[in-house]
Parts: C-alpha cells; sequence; structure tokens
C-alpha cells in the first residue's frame, strides 16, 4: 500500500479526497434562465476562475429568470504557505481574573470603555456578547470585570455621537463593532470614525478596536485601528488587548 | 383540543387575567391621551396626503400647525372639520393651504360641534369603506387564488430599491413564499414623518412609503395570480409613526404588519407613554382592516437567555394579546411572536424549543403564531446554519406555527442572496411537507423533560404578570424586566407629541372601526 502523499508547503493548493487534486465547492446565482447555455455559462465562468473540469452537479430555477448553480472543480493555483506571514494581535489572552489583577498591578485606576455598533448596523450582537454582563457562551462581558467600566451605547449609533460619549466619559477604549452592513458601508464608516478621532485630537490617547464577521486585524490595522477582532473572541481577548496596549502605550 | 404538556388551566387564567389588568390600567391612561402620529394618521384617513416644497408631508404640516396653535387636545378631526365648514374646501385642499400659510387653522372663527361632525363623518365614512372594500378584495382573492397552508413561508426583501425588492420578491412567491416583509430602511422607525414616493434608495432595507407600498402590492397580486395563491404583503408598524403606516397599510391592502406594545419602547428608546398611545390607534385600524399583527417577544431573546428568559416572552405574549383585543383586534389576526434562539450547544435544547412553541399554540389556540428563526446562535458556518434552521422548521411543523419567518443560512453574513432565500424555502418546504402530521401522531411523556419545562415557564410567567399587575406596566419596564432593557416613563424619543385629550376630543375612526359593521 502506498503511502499518503506529504504535503509540500510551498505548493499548497485545495484538498478534497486525494493530495493536490485541488476540489473546490461553488454556489452562486446567474442572472440566466435554467437550462443547458446556463449550465454551460457556469462551467465557461468557473474555468475563467482558474478552475478546471468544472462539473454542475446541481442547478435550479430560480423563479424570474435566474438560475443557481452548485459547482465542483479542480483548482490548478498553489499558495507557498511556509511564506505567509499574518499580522495578528500580539498579545497572549489573559483571564478574567488576570485581567483584573493586570488592572489592579499596573494600571491602578478604572479603565473606561466605550462600545457601540456604529452607523446603519442594527445587529448588537457582537457588541453585546462583548460587552453586556452575561457575555457569550459561558465568558463574561466586560461590564462584569471589575476594574472597568464598560459602556455599551447599543445599535446605530452615529461616530459623531461615539466620539462624543468617549470625551465625555474620558474613555481610555473605544470598541466599534460592525455586524451586518450593506453594500460594504462598514468600510467607510469606520475610516470616519478614525478620521473624527484624529480631528479631535484623540487617536493618540485612546484604543481603537473593530470587531466582526467580515473584519480581520490585518483590515482593521489598514483602516487605522490598533487591533481588529474576528469571530470566536470573547471579553477576555478584547480585554487583554486593551489593558496591555494602554501600558505599552503609557496611556494610564 | 387536550394539552400536551399538561397544563394548569388554573394557571393560564390566573396569567390571563392578570395580563387583563395590566391592559386595562394602560388603557385607561391611553383613552385620556394622544400624539402627534395619531392625530397625523386621523388627517391621512381625512385623506390629506402629497408633500409641500420641501417634501415635508402634509399630514405633518396640518398637525404642527394644529400643535402650534396649542390646539393638539381636542385633534385634527376637530380643526379640520372646523376649517371645511369655514371654507368650503375639503381636507386637501386645506392642507394645502396650510402648507402655503394661507390659513392658520386654529385661528378661523369656531363652529358648533354639530356642524363639524356632520361634515366629517362622510369623509371618515368613506376612508372606513375603502378599507372594508380592500378586506373583502383580499378575502375575495383568498377564495379564489386561495392561499398556501399554515405554517405560512414568510420571507424578507431587504434591497432599498422598491424596484429590485419587486423583482426579488416575486421570484420568492414563485419559489414558495406566502408572505413577502419588505424590511424598512435603517433608522425609519427614528423618524417622526413618513417619506413619500416610490424609493431606490435605503440602508439595510427600504423606506415604508405609501408609493412603495402600492407597488408592491402590485407585484404581489401579478405573481399570486400567476402562480395560483394569494400573496401577503407585510411591513413594520412601528416606531414614531407607528398609526400612519397602519394607516397606509390599510389603504394599500397590506396583509400583515410587525405591531408589538413595546418593541419600540425596548429596542428604539422610544417613549412609553407615545409608543402605548400609539400602539392603540395602529391596532384598532390593523384589526378593521383584517390585517395580521406580528408582535417583537422574539428580540428579547436576542438581548437575553433564551433558556433564562423564556417566562418573559410568555408574559408578553400574554399583554399584547390583552392590549389587541381592547383595540378590537381578533385573535385570528394575532401573530403573537417567539423565536428559536436557544444555544445549540444546549443538552436537550430542542426539547426546550418544542416544549416552548407548544406551549404557547395551546395558550393561544386561534393565534397564528409568529415563529422567529435562530439570529444569535449563527455563525459563518452556513452548513451547519442550514441545519439549524431545518431543526427551527421541525419545531414549527410539529406545533403548528402560523407564520415561518424563514432562517437564512447566511444569517450573520449578509442580508439575504437571492439564492439563500431559495435554499432557505426549498429547506421549510421539505421539512414541512415531510413530517406535515407528525405532530398530531406524537404525544409527551407525562412528567417528562418537555412537560415540565412548559410547565415551569408557564409559572414563571403567571408570577411576574401577578407582579406586574401589583405594580403597573410602566414601572416594570423602567426595572428592566423585559429584554434585560431598562427605559424612562419621560425618556426615550418622542414624549413632545403626546398629549392629554381636550374636553370635546372627538376620532371617527375609532367609533366607526371598533363599532361599525366588521
Amino acid at each position: 500500500m502506498a503511502e499518503v502523499a506529504k504535503v509540500d508547503f510551498t505548493k499548497v493548493k485545495p484538498y478534497g479526497d486525494t493530495m493536490n487534486d485541488g476540489m473546490v465547492q461553488l454556489s452562486f446565482t446567474l442572472p440566466v434562465p435554467d437550462g443547458d447555455e446556463a449550465m454551460e455559462a457556469a462551467r465557461q465562468l468557473v474555468k475563467k476562475m482558474g478552475l478546471e473540469e468544472p462539473s454542475v452537479v446541481h442547478h435550479a430555477d430560480l423563479g424570474c429568470q435566474y438560475s443557481y448553480f452548485v459547482v465542483y472543480a479542480k483548482c490548478t493555483h498553489t499558495v507557498d504557505y511556509s511564506k505567509i506571514e499574518v499580522p495578528k494581535v500580539d498579545v497572549e489572552t489573559m483571564s478574567k481574573e488576570e485581567v483584573e489583577e493586570y488592572i489592579a498591578e499596573n494600571i491602578k485606576r478604572k479603565v473606561v470603555i466605550v462600545g457601540a455598533c456604529t452607523g446603519t448596523d442594527a445587529h448588537t450582537v457582537g457588541i453585546d456578547a462583548i460587552m453586556n454582563m452575561k457575555g457569550y457562551n459561558h465568558h463574561f462581558g466586560l461590564e462584569r470585570y471589575e476594574g472597568m467600566e464598560a459602556i455599551n451605547m447599543g445599535s446605530q449609533v452615529p461616530n459623531e455621537e461615539l466620539v462624543a460619549k468617549a470625551i465625555e466619559v474620558n474613555a481610555d477604549a473605544i470598541l466599534v463593532s460592525q455586524v451586518v452592513t450593506q453594500k460594504d458601508v462598514h468600510i467607510p464608516n469606520l475610516t470616519q470614525l478614525v478620521e473624527l478621532l484624529e480631528a479631535e485630537g484623540l487617536r493618540d490617547k485612546i484604543v481603537l478596536v473593530c470587531g466582526g464577521p467580515r473584519l480581520s486585524h490585518e483590515l482593521a490595522k489598514e483602516l487605522g485601528y490598533d487591533a481588529g477582532f474576528g469571530p470566536g473572541s470573547y471579553a477576555e481577548d478584547v480585554a487583554s488587548f486593551v489593558v496591555t496596549e494602554m501600558v505599552n502605550r503609557n496611556l494610564i | 383540543m387536550k394539552s400536551k404538556l399538561n397544563l394548569d388551566p388554573n394557571i393560564i387564567d390566573s396569567a390571563r387575567n392578570a395580563a387583563a389588568n395590566i391592559a386595562e390600567d394602560v388603557q385607561t391612561f391611553i383613552d385620556v391621551h394622544t400624539t402627534t402620529a395619531t392625530e397625523r394618521t386621523v388627517a391621512r384617513l381625512l385623506g390629506i396626503d402629497g408633500i409641500d416644497e420641501i417634501e415635508r408631508p402634509l399630514p405633518n404640516v396640518v398637525i404642527d400647525n394644529i400643535k402650534e396653535g396649542g390646539g393638539l387636545g381636542r385633534g385634527a378631526s376637530f380643526w379640520i372639520g372646523n376649517a371645511m365648514v369655514q371654507t368650503g374646501d375639503d381636507p386637501q385642499t386645506i392642507a394645502e393651504k396650510i402648507s402655503r400659510g394661507e390659513i392658520d387653522i386654529t385661528r378661523l372663527p369656531i363652529t358648533d360641534e354639530e356642524k363639524i361632525k356632520e361634515v366629517i363623518y362622510p369623509v371618515a365614512e368613506k376612508t372606513v369603506a375603502k378599507i372594508k372594500a380592500n378586506r373583502e378584495k383580499r378575502e375575495e382573492y383568498i377564495r379564489t387564488l386561495g392561499e398556501g397552508q399554515q405554517p405560512y413561508i414568510y420571507v424578507i426583501v431587504a434591497t432599498g430599491n422598491i424596484y429590485e425588492d419587486i423583482l426579488q420578491a416575486q421570484a420568492a412567491a414563485k419559489q414558495g413564499a406566502d408572505i413577502i416583509a419588505v424590511i424598512r430602511t435603517t433608522g425609519q422607525s427614528l423618524l417622526d414623518y413618513v417619506p413619500y414616493g416610490a424609493t431606490t434608495e435605503g440602508f439595510g432595507g427600504t423606506y415604508a412609503t405609501q408609493e412603495n407600498f402600492r407597488l408592491m402590492r402590485r407585484a404581489l397580486d401579478e405573481v399570486g395570480e400567476e402562480v395560483g395563491r394569494y400573496i401577503r404583503l407585510c411591513n413594520y408598524c412601528s416606531g414614531l409613526c407607528m398609526p400612519e403606516i397602519a394607516a397606509m397599510g390599510a389603504i394599500e391592502r397590506l396583509d400583515v404588519m410587525l405591531n408589538d406594545a413595546l418593541y419600540g419602547i425596548l429596542f428604539r428608546d422610544i417613549n412609553m407613554q407615545r409608543t402605548l398611545v400609539d400602539q392603540f390607534f395602529s391596532r384598532v385600524i390593523n384589526g378593521y382592516a383584517g390585517i395580521m399583527i406580528n408582535t417583537g417577544e422574539d428580540n428579547y431573546l436576542t438581548t437575553d437567555d433564551a433558556v433564562e428568559a423564556a417566562h418573559t416572552v410568555l408574559a408578553s405574549q400574554f399583554i399584547n394579546e390583552q392590549f389587541a383585543l381592547k383595540a378590537g383586534l381578533p385573535e385570528e389576526q394575532m401573530g403573537l411572536g417567539h423565536a428559536f434562539e436557544m444555544d445549540p450547544y444546549l443538552e436537550n435544547g430542542f426539547l426546550y424549543e418544542l416544549a416552548q412553541a407548544q406551549m404557547a399554540r395551546e395558550i393561544f389556540p386561534n393565534a397564528p403564531l409568529k415563529y422567529m428563526p435562530p439570529t444569535k446562535y449563527m455563525t459563518g458556518n452556513i452548513f451547519k446554519g442550514h441545519v439549524q434552521d431545518a431543526m427551527f422548521n421541525m419545531v414549527s411543523i410539529m406545533t403548528h406555527q402560523g407564520l415561518q419567518l424563514l432562517g437564512m443560512l447566511t444569517e450573520a453574513i449578509h442580508t439575504p442572496h437571492l439564492h439563500d432565500r431559495f435554499l432557505a424555502i426549498e429547506n421549510a418546504e421539505y421539512v414541512f411537507n415531510n413530517c406535515r402530521n407528525l405532530g398530531d401522531e406524537i404525544e409527551f411523556k407525562e412528567d417528562g423533560i418537555i412537560q415540565k419545562r412548559a410547565q415551569q415557564v408557564l409559572k414563571d410567567a403567571e408570577e411576574l404578570l401577578k407582579q406586574i399587575d401589583r405594580e403597573d406596566l410602566f414601572s416594570t419596564i423602567e426595572r428592566g424586566k423585559f429584554g434585560g432593557v431598562k427605559r424612562p416613563r419621560d425618556g426615550g424619543k418622542g414624549l413632545d407629541g403626546v398629549c392629554k385629550k381636550d374636553t370635546g376630543y372627538f376620532n371617527p375612526f375609532i367609533e366607526l372601526m371598533l363599532g361599525g359593521e366588521r
């Protein structure tokens, strides 16, 4: 029996059930009526994506002269995994108790954090999970942290109001959540907040953090934030970053 | 119907009585107050529509003029009727004259009340007749075209552009949807006016305007004829313009309206006095128009824990039921809300969801319950999300829910793509058809997990309702009993639009819709 092929980390491609078979699954809609021509269109389109041997395994009429496809195909490209470097939030996550201890020892006063789900976004699940007493998935939220004053402003908060609140309570950190936004409005919205803080001369005095399912640390950095937290982050991840950053930047 | 949950009818009665007392208590407050939104609604129902040169809706222009003249407490009917007598003009012409500054409505000479009623009632009766005709037209459509089986498949469109919404709505109807909700643009609930005309730009949704209602209604009638099924149209009768939206919906034959007595207070920070007064008139209109309301208890579970706060959902359903009855809204139009929002990793969570849904079914046997999908514990894992939605569909068909707002596998990622909706409908149709009578075939084990859970939630809800009855609804909300959200009696938006009624106040529509032939 042949051995399982070894992974070449300099040339990685998708794995279906055999090393380097390149198998990828896609699903999408084309604005054309369902039928043989539509399936051919789907196949041709997939080929243009750099995928080979496209196979339309499912297609359906969506009822408005549009059709839906599920397609499998083989990826021809590879990436060099061995050379990849991704910027990450470079802080060891502490537990809630460790954060509280860290504040008591190193900051020696209340850490004030203002959070909001800003712009048009009405979905507070993210900011609630991080800030509210109850937290999420058995990870308590910042409101419950000893040595922290956490103010959750809720949803659809204009950037101007958020900044005004931060000034009013003399906030050490601002948390912005963007969960469901349409047509990528979260990008200009996040950028505008940075601009407002800069205009107020506050940007350097504050730890600025954003989070949401479509935000990465890298994107956050690009937009001018100190950190970005994606799905699966808990209050202690955010808290650890904020308090360490405050100490590192001497914002005590 | 024999209770599968062995619920104690005495506890149900006790909870319902407490809710009735709570509603009665608030109703005495409602009866002596009116609001700017309520009076704008009267203006709309008297035929005032359109905008002035700076795009201010004429109902706002008229009511602002009345309010500035200190006359809000007498009601719009009095002032408009008086102006009709004095000028000989119809309400629309009067509104246009006010907008041009040609009339100051509270400065006209005052005629006697008899004469005012003589001119106002025929106008009011005409509108009420039109709304009744809409109700009959819906009934006729359902008789001739037919309708989908319950649970109705309910999906949302939210492009921001009414014309693109129409395309997606028609596609959804062809895929099997029974109800199309056009989600409103973000922030509309906080506007103290209703925008005018067809709109093509919005964030996270589309403006609710009368013209948009009309366009979508026409499109759904069209596609309904094509698919041989009446397609219901839903919008959001909430926020600062709650009763105005109800009036617009009644005139344009909407079928379903989100309409909760407490939602705006808790989740949009609208003043509680304002919302409670506004919800009354909006429900009178919805009730008369044959519009099914949907209440928003599902929202408590996104801010609070679905297991721990389950009894607050039931308590709120009882309260919403009593407010609806006060407004003449029959049980058959009460889409009381709840949701499938428990943590999917909870052991036996499905059993608790089943208990909750079956409990609501048994306690409100004639209400078309509105069941909301998982949102809080939806992740980017669309494959798992699709299974969560299937479990949700399973509970619904087993417990005979009325309206099923379909879960989307891409919830928590983006507003639904065209095929997300398609996959959701396919999922629901599969489960509903495959398990159609499963619920009728099974009974729950006596004193088992499901029975005990339902009995406990009912008991906790009864306790909460009795406690609210001992205090009152206003202070209960002030202390954060619902959704864990605290709101002060004099806080929030829209309080300046609340006003005590003067003697001689009258609103012909309350009388015609509550007392008239239904």
